[in-house]
């Protein structure tokens, strides 16, 4: 039962509270506190997915020049999109991994153990996303499509913060279904709109979208490759290896989860 | 249109989505092409300061084509009413209305009145009088319908009539007027208006959802009005998927007006009693002035007595006005703005800002803090150390000595540190829980309240003071709980409910307040969320996805939609199954539907009204407007403005040229406006600041930055202050995107980063090109994130019914690079951080007016008198704006 993301581009109003989200549920800091400059980049101060950004609002404004004559009537569009790890069915920094470090998890995602993690950055180069980043800590980070979340039965931070349902959260299968029918939906309104992450991007993306213009204008690759193409032949001895660490990962990371939140519970009323 | 809705409400722009989902049409009209614009079917830009111009052309377009909606507005509005021939529009008198007095810069508003009410009547006063007076309740009735119902011509067809004057008003708001006015064509009006009005009417419905976008203007509540009007043509009020939602920009923001933190108001919506209105010296006179004898405020009275039982107890009787004198009065208007002119003036001594920062938010913003420096202590209450409690060490103050305030900071618990409720957008009060207790001192704000009022009693406890009765008279016994001693909030929730006397049962309705003392109501609309002791229905959470009744509760009694008896034909039967809301059952004999009706439950269509009998008796079952005297949707309000009957277009305050409509009046005439030392406006049209700039706000951010500028993760989103410009412009002044800006205005020149953006555009306006900018206002001084005060580039403007500012559309001029002090030096008569005459001198003053005082008493020669000291000095022929510290 694969869980995953189908991110509706079209209703995304840009408000960046799957960012904060994922920031707060993860603990994740703001990059250097109080010195990031405006960027000039529309909306956009945070540039791109990172160690500590794992959502990734991006503004592409497309806005004729001659407006001056019609208004904003005809072809202005200002397209939002939140961008996240995309959880690939055949993933390329899994395969690559050479510690095992990152594995796939009863949810079909995939999950980087960062205790394991030895900050090689293989990772890096095989995913064709860009998502992966090594953070302050020498490891690699990344969504973990909120596996502690997933684990109490509850939905991603992000996709629960989402106001417009722009991130939905669900069985894939489930989510595919209802992206077709919005695309549907869309076309008898005139409006083109694709699902990008089909089996035809490097064999299907758990977090899909729907975009209104080519991938490239979103900034992802129209054809992304995975890094060595017997990918395919080493996928059934890595499931298994992965299976294995991931009962061991999975068990070490709740656990300093639970931990954490009991510290937080003891602490003691009034401390400043 | 003047609304953000998907930047500035994200939560409730989620049900604007959902609509489009299910087919609705957006359309959004703002200046810029924004978040919101991008998920609208369409976006139409006019020039900041228009919209009465586009509103107006939508009022002549519905008219002109024929696409009112004949039924309902002959029904349910004042289309049909005669006005008094007296009345002249401001169509004949060049943007003036008959009643103008040049120099008071008054109306008299007793043409506007419907005829028959208005001659000899003695108290037709409605609203304001003058610009020091203070406001009347929003939409006071006040006319004297006393005697006869106001006459009408159901045919519409005389030339008084209340449709003929509004199809004479807007006649010239053509197509092509609109576009020349805001800077759109008339292809893009056109678009709008046939979608507004294709879906209007029996089957369909359309919404307006506005914000401060537009009411700060100096004609702010007249913008409101306009769609008021448009509404009220194609029958948009009262029915599902109607309305106009003011999107208010706090989360209980709505609450605060409701439960009456503006100083014209006391809760509930009754009149805050004033020493310049003479009705007001007794409750009766009261009553009298601001409670009309017909509709549902004939039941005023009742609301008073049970007001004044929750404030004051066995204080309030019979035999004592029931409490009424008591009551605090105004003198005047005490506004915001008003209130920092009387801080310069040494008028007012102190302060407590509570939740508020107007060193970032105050418009004239360096104005507002010279007032802080000019008062003897000031009370900053906030959850971070903002710009308004650290005001006398803001970067400008070169000596933070010079500055004799008496500031204290007291830090303030958050929204999940305390019980409470919210009252949002749309009346729904939703009860939040405390989830975990405040952190050392933070406190709630009923804790604050709650034992500062118990420390001020011990201090006033028997005193003989007369002046200190009203103060001891209060009743205050709310339960508290905990070691904090924290007042429980259900306990004020109850009070504010209302219950009878002696036994303190909890009032269900508010049909069952009495005016002989015998119940208790802090403010009656909200009377029924406490129906019963341990029944909170602002907690409810029984959700559905059609009305929702069981989740929360909306005032009044559980409402939704106001006025809901109009969702039905005057007949009683639904205008459209599809649009079927509450109606008429010929088996039940009484309103049923998915709402509570709006409306006497059991009081059929087709009752006739005894005007005499007064109250709801007076009133048609077809007169669904039920809170007016004559039960109607007033397309043309007799009373309750003070600038006019009908809105038509002005230009802002500081504008970028003429008035295409009116050469006498071309601003509102009687805009409030405040001729102090550092608050320079320009005319219309000055070369030197030929910009027009709107201020805003931003997703990332809230208001001044308090919750958002110490919040690392929100910080980062928004880091630093810009100015939005087009490409067009930022060429013309050779700014490149994410440059050092210099903006400045006649007030203060201040620095910003510039992104150049083509969501902006340049306008044609009147056949000239009108360059607009906007900068959202969210930087100060204080938190992670800092940046230039945009506020310190608006003026000190308000608009004269209830003395807004107009933020939303003035002038300035852009420079490129960092040249803000070099350009603020060169403004004759900028805003300076400290008050021009110190308090210091204003101190030394005082002391030597006592101490001649005291000398003068003691003297037995004239000799006596002769001052042998030299005097202390007083720069009061300094230089205007210029602090002699
Ligand atoms: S699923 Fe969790 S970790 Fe991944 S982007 Fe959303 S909030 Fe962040
Ligand atoms: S929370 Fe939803 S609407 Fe907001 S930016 Fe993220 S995806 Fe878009």
């Amino acid at each position: 039962m694969a869980k995953g993301f189908y991110t509706d581009t079209t209703v995304c109003i840009g408000c960046k509270a799957c960012q904060v989200a994922c920031h707060q549920w993860n603990g994740l800091p703001a990059e250097e506190p109080g010195e990031r400059e405006l960027t000039g980049d529309s909306y956009d101060n945070t540039g791109t997915l990172s160690a500590l950004n794992w959502r990734h609002v991006k503004f592409i404004e497309q806005i004729p020049e001659d407006r001056h004559q019609n208004g904003f009537l005809d072809g202005s569009r200002w397209l939002m999109m939140s961008d996240v790890c995309k959880h690939c069915v055949h993933a390329g920094c899994l395969e690559v991994c050479p510690t095992g470090a990152i594995i796939r998890t009863e949810f079909d995602s995939v999950f980087i153990q960062t205790d394991v993690c030895n900050g090689c950055r293989a990772c890096l180069a095989a995913c064709p996303f860009g998502v992966v980043d090594i953070g302050s800590d020498g490891k690699a980070h990344k969504c973990t499509l909120c596996y502690d979340r997933l684990q109490h039965g509850m939905e991603p931070a992000c996709a629960q913060a989402c106001p417009t349902d722009s991130i939905r959260f669900g069985e894939v299968s489930e989510l595919m279904a209802l992206a077709e029918q919005r695309a549907a939906d869309l076309g008898a309104h005139g409006i083109q709109a694709q699902i990008y992450g089909k089996d035809d991007i490097v064999g299907g993306l758990n977090c899909f979208y729907l975009l209104v213009d080519k991938p490239e204008v979103y900034g992802l690759p129209a054809k992304p490759e995975l890094p060595s193409s017997n990918v395919a032949a080493a996928l059934g001895g890595s499931a298994a290896t992965a299976a294995l660490l991931a009962i061991t990962g999975a068990v070490s990371f709740r656990k300093r989860r639970m931990d954490d939140m009991s510290r937080d519970e003891s602490a003691p009323e009034d401390e400043p | 249109m003047g609304s953000n809705f998907a930047e500035c409400h994200p939560v409730g722009f989620r049900w604007v989505m959902k609509a489009k989902e299910r087919g609705c049409k957006v359309i959004h009209i703002d200046p810029r092409f924004t978040r919101t614009s991008a998920m609208a079917d369409l976006h139409v830009a006019i020039r900041s300061g228009s919209d009465i111009a586009f509103l107006g052309g939508l009022v002549n377009y519905i008219l002109t084509n024929d696409r009112w909606f004949k039924e309902y507005v002959v029904a349910y509005t004042n289309a049909a009413t005669i006005v008094a021939p007296e009345y002249q529009d401001s169509e004949d008198l060049d943007g003036l209305f008959s009643g103008y007095d040049p120099e008071g810069r008054v109306y008299d508003t007793s043409s506007w009145a419907y005829a028959g009410t208005a001659a000899g009547t003695p108290n037709m006063g409605h609203g304001a009088k003058s610009a020091n007076e203070p406001h009347s309740k929003e939409g006071n009735p006040g006319m004297d319908l006393r005697r006869y119902p106001p006459r009408s011509d159901p045919t519409l067809q005389d030339p008084h009539c209340v449709f003929q004057i509004l199809k004479r008003h807007y006649a010239r708001y053509t197509p092509e007027m609109v576009a020349s006015i805001c800077g759109c064509t008339p292809a893009e009006f056109d678009i709008v208006a046939r979608t507004l009005c294709d879906n209007s009417g029996r089957e369909r419905t359309s919404a307006f959802a506005y914000a401060v976008g537009w009411t700060q203007h100096t004609v702010g509540v007249q913008y409101i009005r306009t769609a008021g009007i448009v509404q009220a043509l194609l029958g948009n009020i009262g029915r599902p998927g109607g309305g106009i939602m003011a999107l208010r920009g706090h989360a209980t923001i709505q609450g605060s007006t409701d439960i009456a933190t503006l100083y014209n108001l006391l809760p509930g919506y009754l009149t805050a009693p004033s020493v310049q209105i003479p009705d007001h010296d007794t409750l009766e006179g009261w009553l009298r002035r601001e409670m009309p004898t017909t509709g549902w405020w004939a039941n005023g009275r009742k609301y008073m007595v049970s007001f004044l039982k929750a404030w004051y107890g066995d204080a309030a009787r019979a035999d004592n006005e029931w409490g009424y004198q008591l009551l605090p009065k105004n003198v005047g208007d005490h506004s915001h703005m008003p209130m920092f002119v009387a801080m310069h003036e040494g008028v007012v001594k102190g302060f407590m800002a509570i939740g508020q920062n107007p060193a970032v938010g105050g418009q004239n913003a360096v104005y507002q803090r010279a007032g802080l420096a000019n008062l003897d202590w000031m009370v900053a209450r906030d959850i971070f150390m903002t710009e308004t409690a650290d005001f006398w060490r803001a970067p400008d103050v070169k000596d933070p000595s010079a500055i004799q305030t008496e500031v204290f900071f007291l830090p303030a618990a958050t929204v999940p540190e305390m019980d409470g409720s919210f009252t949002n957008t749309q009346r729904l009060l939703q009860w939040h829980d405390k989830g975990v207790e405040s952190p050392g001192d933070c406190r709630s704000d009923l804790w604050f309240t709650h034992h500062l009022y118990q420390r001020l009693r011990a201090l006033y406890q028997g005193s003989t003071n007369p002046n200190d009765v009203p103060f001891l008279s209060l009743t205050w016994d709310f339960e508290e709980e905990g070691p904090r001693r924290e007042p429980k909030a259900e306990s004020i929730l109850k009070e504010v409910n209302g219950y009878t006397l002696p036994d303190r049962v909890p009032v269900a309705a508010f049909a069952d307040l009495k005016d002989d003392g015998s119940t208790v109501s802090g403010a009656w609309i909200y009377t029924g969320v406490y129906p019963k002791d341990g029944v909170n229905k602002a907690a409810s959470r029984n959700g559905d996805d059609w009305v929702a009744l069981g989740w929360g509760f909306a005032w009044p009694a559980n409402r939704h939609i106001l006025y809901n008896r109009a969702s039905a034909d005057p007949s009683g039967r639904p205008w459209s199954e599809r649009k079927k809301y509450v109606w008429w059952s010929e088996d039940e004999k009484q309103w049923v539907g998915y709402d509570i009706p709006d409306f006497q439950v059991t009081k059929p269509p087709s009752y006739r009204g005894v005007w005499s009998r007064g109250g709801m008796d007076a009133l048609d079952g077809t007169d669904a407007f039920i809170m007016k005297p004559d039960g109607k949707a007033w397309l043309f309000a007799p009373s309750g403005l003070v600038d006019g009957p009908m809105p038509t277009h002005y230009e802002p305050w500081e504008g970028p040229g003429a008035n295409a409509l009116y050469k006498a009046a071309p601003r509102n005439p009687v805009a409030k406006l405040f001729n102090v030392v550092g608050n320079r406006y320009i005319d219309p049209g000055d070369a030197a600041f030929p910009i027009v700039i709107s201020t805003y706000r931003l997703t990332e951010h809230h208001l001044s930055g308090v919750m958002s500028r110490w919040v690392p993760w929100l910080a980062e989103l928004q880091p630093e202050l810009f100015v939005e410009l087009s490409p067009e412009l930022a060429r013309e002044r050779g700014i490149g995107n994410t440059d050092w800006v210099t903006v400045a205005t006649p007030r203060t020149a201040i620095e910003c980063k510039a992104l150049v953006t083509r969501r902006l555009k340049p306008f044609q306006v009147m056949g000239r090109t009108v360059h607009q900018v906007g900068m959202p206002w969210h930087w100060g001084y204080r938190g992670i994130v800092t940046g230039a005060v945009v506020n310190t580039l608006a003026s000190l403007v308000g608009d004269p019914n209830v003395t807004i500012h107009e933020g939303k559309a003035f002038m300035c001029q852009l420079h490129a690079g960092r040249r803000a002090e070099e350009v603020a030096r060169g403004l004759p008569d900028r805003a300076l951080p400290l008050p021009h005459v110190g308090r210091r001198e204003r101190q030394a003053a005082e002391a030597m007016i006592d101490r001649g005082i005291t000398l003068a008493e003691q003297a037995s020669s004239l000799d006596e008198l002769v001052v042998k000291e030299p005097a202390p000095y007083l720069p009061l022929d300094a230089p205007i704006g210029v602090y002699h510290g």
